[in-house]
């Protein structure tokens, strides 16, 4: 028999049985669709969760104050003790101890209400040093950031977000104007440049002041000499965890103490945050898909049961074909073809749908769905695969009928 | 082997040798003899019959003649070919080469046209498409449906139908042609219709095995093989013209 005989006469068959067909071909449809979705959704998952990180920057250290480690492992005081100071700030900027540093900045932060005129917004002021804009790799969009006259000086200076500026004045251009805070007045002298958002927290609606402004005028902790956060600029990606590890020797032996077991700060890496986001969304891929790949197991289970009706309702025609002197190999290869064909076309029915809703999607769900067309060529392939082990067993049944008790079937 | 080539040069040896023949079935413990030893020779371009009762063994007897099982002792040599012990792909070769069968129930695939139907013995034999569509249509000619070519089954009389059956049997050319009841499902205008298509082959040199269980159809044979119990009852009738 002729390869594109074999081919013809599968071909033929399914289309004419179209109803039968389809329905054979449903459970792959919905399988492949929910797996081309599923990876894609993980995909965009982890492409924006990388795009928020790398904003931030890939080159930084983030020390916060406070780490005891207790027996069951968890630690206490993160981030919210006073074990880190303005001394320690200054200290890690000295290029002698820690020659790995391009830039440090320390961050103390309040909410605070911010009044014009009429209106008021309560936002997050930080504290901070001149070295900020270079640290959190932000630029301004209109005026400058503050000096090193104004630090010394404490002046009465404010660098907005866009956000806040619009809330505030109404527009971004607001250079120059004065609001308040607790009755005092504040000069803007700048404006950030847009930086998007990192996770549900706006990089855009804040307000920094010098860190002397801070202290003396709008921190109301009472320990006027620790600060919230250090972060710490390395002069390269590469060499960040040089720079971790003299950040490290440098506190401890500030904060007197021996042994890093011991240490009251944290030190953590943007890459190290990257990489636990990424383990965590690609475990969660790996789960959805193989909530899919169950789905398209259903599917293959589909495709055999309807494969096996087929072969039932169709034992007249076997027995025909084999009187007429088609071998056992011409009817299996004849059945596992149609159930080939009717993966291969379940699997690209699957894919058009996944990919429509991968587009329709996003914006209804407000989530990135990223389509690899690698992704999209394993599952047509998996989708035939699975027409071709599901349709093995009907297929070798079929072959095995005898002519005449298929002829003689009524 | 091709199956374009009629395989009968020698007109003298039979087409058919059946010796000892004996098929037994066994269902559970119970066997069951259905033939009980069959010698029987069929010469071309004879037209035979094969008549008896139902449960007499006729229609095991049409199975092994027509390859779809083999015998339990004995041998059957067809065309010069011993198909007694042969496997499932010899003797699907076997049938596609060496018999045209023609059924009670036509067995003509709904989704096919005519032409179609008649085509698959070729595409079984791997007869490339054009060569099969032209041998097909000259067998359709042949039968008197050169015109109905196009039509599926379900467009077709019963009559007609069963012409068609006939054409796809005669496609392969074939060294008999096997007609189960081949009149047991048509109206008496379409059974003369039937009867005389299977006159003409037979003039035209074709070997015919019939069979039924109508005295009547059995009268347009040349012999008559009577079965009873498994066995032939006396030789084969020659019938005088």
């Amino acid at each position: 028999m002729r390869p594109g005989d074999l081919l013809g006469s599968s071909w033929r068959a399914i289309r004419s049985h179209k109803m039968r067909s389809a329905l054979t071909m449903l459970g792959i449809v919905v399988g492949i669709a929910s797996v081309v979705l599923t990876v894609g959704l993980g995909l965009g998952t982890q492409k924006d969760v990388s795009e928020e990180i790398a904003a931030l920057g890939s080159d930084l250290l983030i020390v916060s104050p406070g780490s005891s480690t207790d027996e069951s492992g968890m630690r206490g005081g993160f981030g919210s003790g006073t074990t880190l100071t303005r001394a320690d700030a200054e200290a890690l900027a000295s290029t002698v101890a820690v020659p790995d540093a391009m830039a440090v900045a320390a961050e103390k932060t309040a909410s605070v209400s911010l009044e014009y005129g009429e209106s008021n917004w309560t936002t997050t002021v930080t504290g901070t040093s001149t070295s900020w804009t270079e640290v959190r790799s932000r630029e301004l969009l209109y005026g400058s950031f503050f000096d090193e006259d104004d630090l010394d000086s404490s002046a009465s200076v404010i660098v907005l977000g866009t956000e806040t500026a619009e809330e505030l004045f109404g527009s971004t251009y607001v250079v120059g104007q004065e609001l308040t805070i607790d009755d005092e007045s504040y000069e803007v002298v700048g404006v950030l440049a847009e930086a998007g958002s990192s996770g549900d927290t706006s990089l855009d609606d804040l307000a920094v002041v010098p860190m002397t402004t801070m202290v003396d005028s709008l921190d109301d902790s009472g320990s006027s000499e620790s600060v919230a956060t250090i972060y710490i600029k390395a002069a390269s990606s590469d060499l960040l965890s040089a720079a971790s590890q003299e950040a490290e020797a440098l506190l401890l032996n500030l904060h007197g103490l021996a042994s890093a077991d011991d240490a009251d700060f944290t030190i953590d890496v943007q890459d190290s945050l990257l990489d636990a986001a990424t383990s965590v969304y690609q475990k969660l891929t790996v789960l959805l898909t193989g909530i899919a790949a169950l789905a398209l197991l259903v599917g293959g289970i589909g495709v055999m049961n309807i494969m096996l009706v087929s072969v039932t309702e169709r034992t007249r025609e076997i027995g025909l074909r084999k009187a007429l002197g088609a071998a056992p190999a011409n009817i299996r290869n004849q059945f596992l073809i149609e159930a080939m064909i009717l993966g291969l076309s379940g699997g690209a029915i699957g894919v058009a749908i996944g990919v429509g809703l991968a587009v329709a999607l996003p914006p209804v769900l407000d989530s990135t769905i990223v389509i690899s067309g690698l992704a999209l060529v394993v599952s047509v392939v998996v989708a035939v695969g699975i027409g071709a082990v599901f349709g093995v067993y009907p297929a070798a049944r079929a072959a095995r009928l005898a002519p005449i008790d298929a002829l003689r079937d009524q | 082997m091709t199956a374009t080539i009629s395989p009968l040069h020698d007109l003298t040896a039979p087409v058919i040798e059946l010796s000892g023949a004996r098929k037994t079935y066994h269902t559970g413990d119970i066997e069951f003899e259905a033939l009980r030893g069959i010698d029987c020779r069929i010469f071309p371009g004879e037209y035979v019959a094969i008549v008896g009762p139902s449960g007499s063994g006729k229609s095991t007897l049409m199975n092994i003649l027509g390859c779809l099982d083999v015998l339990t002792s004995g041998s059957y040599i067809l065309a010069g070919e011993d198909v007694s012990h042969m496997d499932e792909d010899a003797l699907a070769s076997a049938r596609n080469r060496r018999i045209g069968f023609v059924f009670q129930q036509f067995h003509l695939l709904s989704s096919l046209t005519a032409l179609g139907n008649v085509e698959l013995p070729l595409v079984y034999a791997g007869v490339a498409p054009a060569e099969r569509r032209e041998r097909a249509m000259r067998a359709l000619t042949r039968v008197g449906l050169g015109d109905k070519s196009r039509n599926h089954p379900g467009q077709l009389s019963g009559g007609q139908q069963q012409r068609v059956a006939i054409a796809r049997a005669l496609v392969t050319e074939p060294a008999i042609v096997l007609a189960d009841e081949p009149t047991g499902n048509l109206d008496s205008h379409s059974t003369r219709d039937v009867l005389g298509m299977l006159d003409e082959l037979h003039a035209e040199g074709s070997t015919i095995v019939l069979i039924t269980h109508e005295a009547d159809v059995a009268a347009r044979a040349s012999t008559v093989y009577n079965v009873t119990d498994g066995q032939f009852v006396g030789a084969g009738t020659e019938i005088a013209k």
